[in-house]
């Protein structure tokens, strides 16, 4: 906190994640190309642009699932572009999918608790040798993932295989199970898309919630109503790279937003 | 009831259970991983001559033997075992399911082969004899001596299948099935796949190296005969059979699949003329591959499911995927 405090005058000393100049290429193709993102503390950040912007992209280089082509990612100071997925969870960085990933054939429930960080009861030995720090471990787990159900209002349905969730409530069954790993960082990869007005309604209201409990967060999201209630700042994306950025009143007057956007109606 | 039936009966579930053996260590494999091992044969192979080399008397005509005591030689195949499975899927586990399958096929061959031609460390074509049989002393009274060893034999996969039970059961296994479900998911919730895949699949490997190695032990004797492709097939065959991803699954298909498997030798040494019976043999294969058909058409997940409930902590309520389910007809009332 102190930290953040003290260096609030450079955006970047602030930021809790960053791309840096990133590039990520398929091939031929440029995804993403030189792209820059800072993610303050505490904040919601919007990040708009036309689809095949390359902001599913750019989330995945964030979060690890993909190594940049160039540039760096940093996390709380640190390079962290060589680390995987699953070292970046650890370090509090947690992420959805645009579209989500259910284990289909495993439990609401334990959908959940697979989010679960350093559990004892990962480890082989520990299953034989300490028994009884697995049991209580996992019944701690339990108790929490329960809470998180209740939290996206899935707790009816905990028993059930998640292949018959509908697509709204597989996004909140990620946000739960994502949840799990106590992340101080979330990426949200269109949250909100395609769900039913009342479920939008209450997903912008967890969202803010999440926020209010102090965690940082990077919403993907192409309602601009959406991101004008929940964001204080938006970073348009197009074709790659950084369009332009600011509140996102101004941002939708921007006459190169507006292009960018017409191009990709037409 | 005759002493000879019963001695029959207690045989034939002897060997039965150590396929139960090389069964729950595909299960870790394939059931809970889904990591496609085509060459179960070869890391059963290893468990048998392991521990063949290290329980036989000295003698010139392979490597050791040691003499050790037979407990020995059934830990030094399951670890032999395992230590090849680590190395091998160090190798290829990062790589796709299908080079993994490419993998074990050729270390099935390789083993073989390897089983064949080194005479020197596995007694070549002529294989190994005189392996020690647990309670050997009592070979005088067969009932005794087959009773005690289905004793050992069902100690042996209770203790494996209790291990695994605990194992599979737990946040651990949980991850397994997450893996297996969608890696990319998992991955991003901070589970290293390969880490967890490589256990098990040494787990795997382990679990039927120590198989082989008690198969060994009861039939006396191994050669590069006993571990071919159809040794592979038949394990595969008793898992689909009893239910892939359940333990007691597993066990159950290997006693049904290995009943199917004498019972139509039975019946060929009846039906066919000693001249022919070599050749109708291959009708054995016909009858297993005649029950798996039947069995994925009836129940498509096997005798007994995948339980849906992985965690052993959670409510025991725990239900099983009706077997008949069709996967587009999900929703329950
Ligand atoms: N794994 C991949 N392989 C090849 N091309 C990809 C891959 N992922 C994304 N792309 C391409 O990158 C571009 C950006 O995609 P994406 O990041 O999903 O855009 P957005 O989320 O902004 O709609 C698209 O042209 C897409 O087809
Ligand atoms: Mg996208």
């Amino acid at each position: 906190m102190q930290s953040a405090n003290r260096s609030a005058t450079t955006q970047t000393d602030a930021s809790v994640v960053e791309a840096r100049d990133v590039t990520m290429r398929f091939g031929g193709l440029t995804a993403v190309g030189g792209m820059s993102i800072a993610l303050r503390r505490g904040e919601i950040l919007g990040l708009i642009g036309p689809n095949g912007a390359g902001k599913t992209t750019l989330f995945n280089l964030l979060a690890g699932s993909l190594k940049p082509t160039a540039g760096a990612i940093r996390l709380g100071g640190a390079d962290i572009s060589h680390e995987g997925p699953e070292r970046r969870i650890a370090r509090g960085l947690g992420r959805t999918f645009q579209i989500p990933r259910p284990f289909s054939e495993m439990t609401v429930l334990e959908n959940v608790l697979t989010g679960g960080q350093a559990q004892a009861g990962e480890q082989i030995w520990s299953n034989f040798l300490r028994p009884g720090r697995v049991a209580a471990q996992e019944t701690a787990a339990v108790d929490k993932a329960r809470a998180l159900l209740d939290f996206v209002t899935l707790s009816a349905l905990e028993g059930e295989p998640a292949r018959v969730l509908s697509g709204g409530q597989r996004k909140l069954l990620e946000l739960a199970r994502v949840l799990m790993a106590d992340p101080d960082i979330l990426l949200l990869d269109e949250p909100a898309a395609g769900v039913n007005p009342t479920l939008l309604e209450f997903i912008i209201a967890r969202v803010m919630d999440l926020n209010a409990s102090g965690k940082s967060i990077l919403l993907i999201e192409h309602n601009m109503d959406v991101v004008a209630r929940l964001c204080s700042r938006v970073v348009v994306m197009a074709a790659g790279k950084h369009l332009a950025e600011g509140a996102p009143a101004a941002v939708a007057r921007d006459p190169a937003v507006i292009e960018a956007y017409l191009g990709d109606v037409a | 009831m005759s002493v000879e039936l019963v001695s029959y009966g207690a045989f034939f579930l002897t060997i039965a259970l150590t396929y139960a053996i090389m069964c729950l260590g595909l299960n870790v494999q394939w059931g809970q991983t889904g990591l496609f091992n085509v060459g179960v044969a070869g890391f059963v192979a290893i468990g048998a001559y392991v521990s063949a080399i290290l329980t036989t008397p000295a003698t010139e005509s392979h490597l050791g033997g040691y003499g050790m005591p037979i407990v020995i030689g059934w830990l030094g195949g399951a670890l032999a075992a395992a230590l090849i499975s680590f190395l091998i899927g160090a190798l290829t586990i990062r790589l796709r399911a299908d080079y993994l399958a490419i993998a074990t096929f050729g270390v099935a061959v390789v083993v073989q082969l390897c089983a064949l031609n080194l005479e020197p460390v596995t007694g070549g074509p002529f294989g190994i004899g005189f392996i020690p049989r647990p309670f050997a002393g009592l070979a005088g009274s067969p009932l005794a001596f087959s009773l005690l060893n289905l004793g050992v034999l069902i100690a042996v996969v209770a203790a494996v299948y209790l291990s695994l039970e605990r194992l599979v059961r737990s946040p651990w296994g949980r991850v397994l099935r997450a893996i297996r479900e969608d890696e990319t998911a998992a991955f991003a919730l901070g589970k290293n796949a390969v880490r967890f895949r490589l256990q098990a699949f040494a787990i795997g490997g382990g679990v039927m190296g120590l198989a082989g190695a008690v198969h060994a032990h009861f039939i006396g004797f191994v050669a590069p005969d006993n571990y071919v492709p159809i040794l592979t097939f038949q394990v595969w065959a008793m898992l689909i059979v009893g239910g892939s991803g359940n333990n007691r699954g597993a066990i159950l298909g290997a006693v049904l699949v290995w009943g199917v498997w004498t019972a139509s030798a039975a019946a060929i040494s009846v039906l066919f003329p000693p001249e022919q019976q070599a050749r109708a043999a291959a009708l054995q294969i016909v009858m297993v591959g005649l029950a798996l058909c039947a069995v994925l058409l009836l129940r498509p997940r096997g005798l007994l499911g995948e339980v849906r409930v992985v965690s052993r902590y959670l409510d025991p309520s725990a239900r099983r995927f009706p077997a008949q389910e069709i996967a587009t007809d999900a929703r329950k009332p």
